[in-house]
């Protein structure tokens, strides 16, 4: 064990406020993540207000079919007569809110098993991270598809299925934060002090972790839609007449020569997904400026 | 010296390995109310190791500790029994001793619950912080905003503020600045003093420990070779361990003058046990 | 005589506020054959003075004055020097150790590769001599088993042991002068003691010149010759050693030395105290 170095005051040169952008990537995550959180907004606005704003009802088949966009729609016709642009708006008012619940419950989940298996240790550890394994040692689209098909094709159990294949992610990664936290000394004097085990995690503990929680979260929320999507584009999520962005594009693989179809759905994942992924990059970067991302194509020092 | 508020007796504390390593290998001592008792030694001594293992953060392989009445137990799921909150700790490390989302005042507010739980005293926050030297008025503000030293000072007033009737301050100086050392633990034996409270200071700085440290004990490789009135060891070592580790300390008084470098040959010597080294009174 | 001779040196960290004096115009002499202590608390700027002398100053720190290396009559300037030049005064006529035994000397390396490595590109030594004058070294800093030495890595000796192989390594290529930055803090008190007198030891026999960085103002009374004191990026006081430890003329420079134990100025611990609680609050942390 070697004696406590000198400085605790001292400027370090390898934390000084003004840096040089070295990461190509890292330079436009502020701009970029203002962007995303933009169009999130605007999408949530959407889903929000979709009844109110779609000009047809998007389950009325009343319009001619298979019509291109610009004769009379902004985005065409399907090949049941519904209008895809009020789809694609009701659409955002399922999978948006569902894709934020999802996560939001899985967070939860994760989060308060990882916090219990990282501070009690021991056996309880084990347990915990071995259900956490065990869960995680399937490909989580696969088990996602076999729990949908097992119980039964509805929105509800898509997301009770994705639920059950996400939350262990953030089960280890609070555990992780947890261990990281839990011999520090601020939360050993907590102990000292008579601190219960509830009382360490909520004041000395969660308040520091939710950081790193935060940036996966946000980046998440992309994978839960295209999860969403997918199991709906599957047939094990949405059950017709009802409008969502992955069944729609499931529809349109029918009917290839309408590109409208699939396109204006596929569009509208694709814009959600790199919205909220911008935010979670900035958010990232912003809690820790030293972050390195493989995108901007060089690690930096 | 009237009934100790800390002993301990035969304390092992071991490290896994083959063989396993014996930090602390067999010691005992007692501190009194409002008496300060410093433990000295070099890096890998064990005096860490004890200090953990006095207040129940590092786990015993043999020997008892004792606080008060009841014997003191490991930190582990079961929340600390109320009486042992009597017994609270400062780190060597100021940056992580205070929760970086939680304002000063708050925190020292957690040490004044735990005196109330324990029925004794209250007390302000803010008053605290005066009496460390800080600003009373900084209890909003969040520990980003004070230096190290200042920080270590919160931590002192936290664990002050349980109203503890023993401190234990493992290398609470070390990470400080020079010139701050030794006016911090001046200030710790003072408060400790006032508030009847005994302490173990653990450093490996012996020149500011013969400041403030009524008794002192020196480690050498997990025992206790010299221990004794600090100023009676200071005068006259007996151990030859305590002699090569004083003769080593460089005196700043400008004369220019090489502190001495023991010899391999001298080494050997440091591990022999001579009673009449330990427990020496003043004359 | 005058090895070194920093003239009005100024460092700036460049900020999102605009520039922040770390350094703020020293003007410091080092003498051939003596070991000149530069004293100071963190924040002082003393490392970052001898980070300069060797080009080593991170990228958002700007630098000004001059930093002149004299021998043999000859002027080098090394603020600013170009690369060529700096790498050709680097290990060669400069050398440097720093404080922490862990990180001073590379782990995946040899013992022996870390001190010929260099020494056959400057000096131009085959490997037999390389190794010779390695084994020379070795025993020049008692280090333990000097032949055996060589082939073993950093993690096989103690953190003394790795300090002397650090100084080892510094002095390979025989330079003019040595930077040590707080070499010993990260040491045993009886582990330093022998450093310290190794420092001594090599001033004296070999002529080699010592900027010594530390806060510690025990060894620099050991051991130091000459003292400057810096605070806040500026020279407060600069003496001979006794005479800055018994007659020091700054307010800075007394009240170290009244805070610490062991010096002629030392105060009592209530004093000390009663200084502390009665202080004006400092300007907070960055």
């Amino acid at each position: 064990m070697t004696l406590p170095t000198v400085t605790t005051d001292e400027v370090d040169p390898t934390r000084l406020r003004w840096r040089r952008p070295r990461l190509r990537f890292g330079r436009w995550s502020a701009p970029l993540g203002i962007a995303g959180a933009a169009v999130a907004l605007i999408w949530v606005l959407v889903a929000i207000f979709a009844p109110l704003i779609e000009p047809h009802d998007p389950l009325a088949q009343n319009l001619p079919i298979l019509q291109a966009p610009g004769q009379g729609t902004f985005m065409g016709t399907d090949e049941l007569g519904r209008d895809v642009f009020s789809r694609v708006l009701s659409g955002a008012s399922v999978t948006i809110p569902l894709s934020l619940l999802l996560v939001v419950m899985s967070v939860l989940i994760g989060a308060v098993l990882g916090a219990i298996a990282g501070f009690f240790g021991r056996w309880v550890d084990e347990l915990i991270m071995r259900i956490t394994d065990l869960v995680m040692a399937f490909p989580t689209v696969i088990l996602a598809m076999v729990i949908a098909a097992a119980l039964g094709a509805s929105l509800f159990n898509a997301v009770l299925a994705a639920l059950i294949v996400s939350w262990p992610s953030y089960a280890r990664l609070t555990r992780g934060l947890v261990l990281g936290l839990r011999q520090s000394n601020y939360v050993v004097s907590g102990q000292l002090l008579g601190f219960s085990a509830l009382k360490s995690l909520w004041r000395d503990i969660a308040p520091n972790i939710l950081g790193p929680i935060l940036v996966l979260a946000s980046l998440d929320i992309g994978t839960a839609i295209l999860l969403l999507s997918g199991l709906s584009f599957l047939g094990l999520g949405a059950k017709p007449p009802t409008a969502e962005w992955g069944s729609m594009v499931s529809d349109a693989v029918q009917n290839f020569d309408s590109w409208w179809l699939g396109l204006f759905p596929g569009l509208a994942i694709l814009t959600v997904v790199v919205a909220f992924n911008f935010i979670g990059d900035a958010l990232r970067d912003a809690l820790d400026p030293k972050s390195n991302t493989l995108r901007g194509g060089g690690l930096t020092l | 010296m009237t009934a100790p508020v800390l002993t301990t007796s035969d304390v092992v504390v071991e490290y896994r390995g083959r063989p396993p390593l014996r930090a602390v290998d067999g010691v005992s001592l007692a501190i009194g109310a409002g008496e300060v008792v410093a433990l000295v030694g070099e890096s890998g001594c064990g005096k860490s190791s004890l200090a953990r293992a006095v207040i129940g953060i590092e786990k015993r392989a043999s020997g008892t500790v004792t606080f008060g009445a009841s014997d003191v137990p490991v930190l582990g799921i079961r929340r600390r029994p109320r009486a042992l909150t009597g017994m609270q700790m400062v780190f060597q490390d100021p940056n992580s001793s205070l929760n970086p989302r939680r304002r000063v005042g708050d925190q020292i507010g957690d040490g004044v619950s735990a005196a109330l739980a324990r029925g004794e005293a209250g007390s302000n926050p803010a008053e605290w912080l005066e009496r460390v030297g800080l600003d009373p008025n900084a209890a909003r503000s969040y520990p980003h905003q004070f230096s190290g030293g200042q920080k270590q000072r919160i931590a002192i007033a936290r664990a002050l503020a349980a109203r503890p009737e023993m401190l234990v301050a493992d290398e609470p100086i070390s990470a400080l600045d020079a010139s701050t050392q030794t006016s911090v633990a001046a200030l710790m034996r003072a408060l400790c003093l006032e508030a009847g409270a005994g302490m173990l200071f653990i450093s490996h700085d012996l020149s500011v420990v013969r400041r403030i440290a009524d008794r002192t004990l020196v480690m050498y490789r997990g025992r206790i070779v010299e221990s004794g009135h600090t100023e009676t060891i200071w005068q006259g070592p007996i151990h030859p361990y305590t002699q090569a580790l004083l003769a080593a300390i460089p005196v700043p008084d400008g004369a220019g003058r090489l502190p001495i470098t023991p010899m391999d040959a001298d080494r050997l010597a440091w591990t022999e046990t001579i009673p009449e080294a330990l427990e020496r009174t003043a004359p | 005589m005058s090895i070194l001779a920093i003239t009005d040196l100024h460092i700036d960290l460049r900020t999102s506020d605009g520039p922040r004096p770390i350094v703020d115009g020293i003007d410091l002499v080092l003498e051939k054959g003596r070991i000149h202590g530069l004293a100071g608390e963190s924040g002082s700027g003393k490392t970052m003075t001898a980070l300069a002398i060797l080009g080593l100053l991170p990228e958002s720190m700007k630098s000004s004055g001059s930093i002149a290396l004299m021998r043999d009559g000859a002027t080098t300037e090394l603020l600013g020097a170009s690369r060529q030049v700096l790498a050709a005064i680097r290990g060669r006529r400069v050398a440097m150790v720093f404080q922490d035994p862990s990180t001073s000397l590379h782990p995946q390396i040899s013992v022996g590769r870390q001190l010929t490595d260099h020494m056959r590109h400057h000096l131009k030594l085959g490997k037999r001599e390389a190794r010779a004058r390695a084994i020379e070294l070795l025993e020049r800093v008692s280090a333990p088993d000097p032949s055996g030495a060589l082939s073993k890595f950093p993690h096989q000796f103690s953190g003394g042991q790795r300090q002397r192989i650090a100084i080892a390594v510094a002095l390979a290529c025989d330079p003019d002068v040595l930077l040590a930055d707080e070499p010993t803090t990260a040491l045993d008190v009886t582990v330093q003691a022998g450093v310290l007198q190794l420092l001594r030891e090599l001033v004296d026999d070999s002529g080699l010149s010592v900027l010594l960085v530390t806060h510690d103002l025990g060894v620099m009374s050991a051991v130091a010759d000459e003292v400057t004191v810096m605070r806040s990026g500026r020279v407060v006081e600069s003496a001979p050693r006794e005479q800055l430890f018994t007659h020091p003329q700054h307010e800075y420079t007394k009240s170290l030395l009244a805070a610490l134990p062991g010096s002629a100025l030392e105060e009592s611990p209530e004093a000390l105290v009663h200084e502390l609680l009665a202080a004006p609050i400092q300007e907070d942390a960055q």
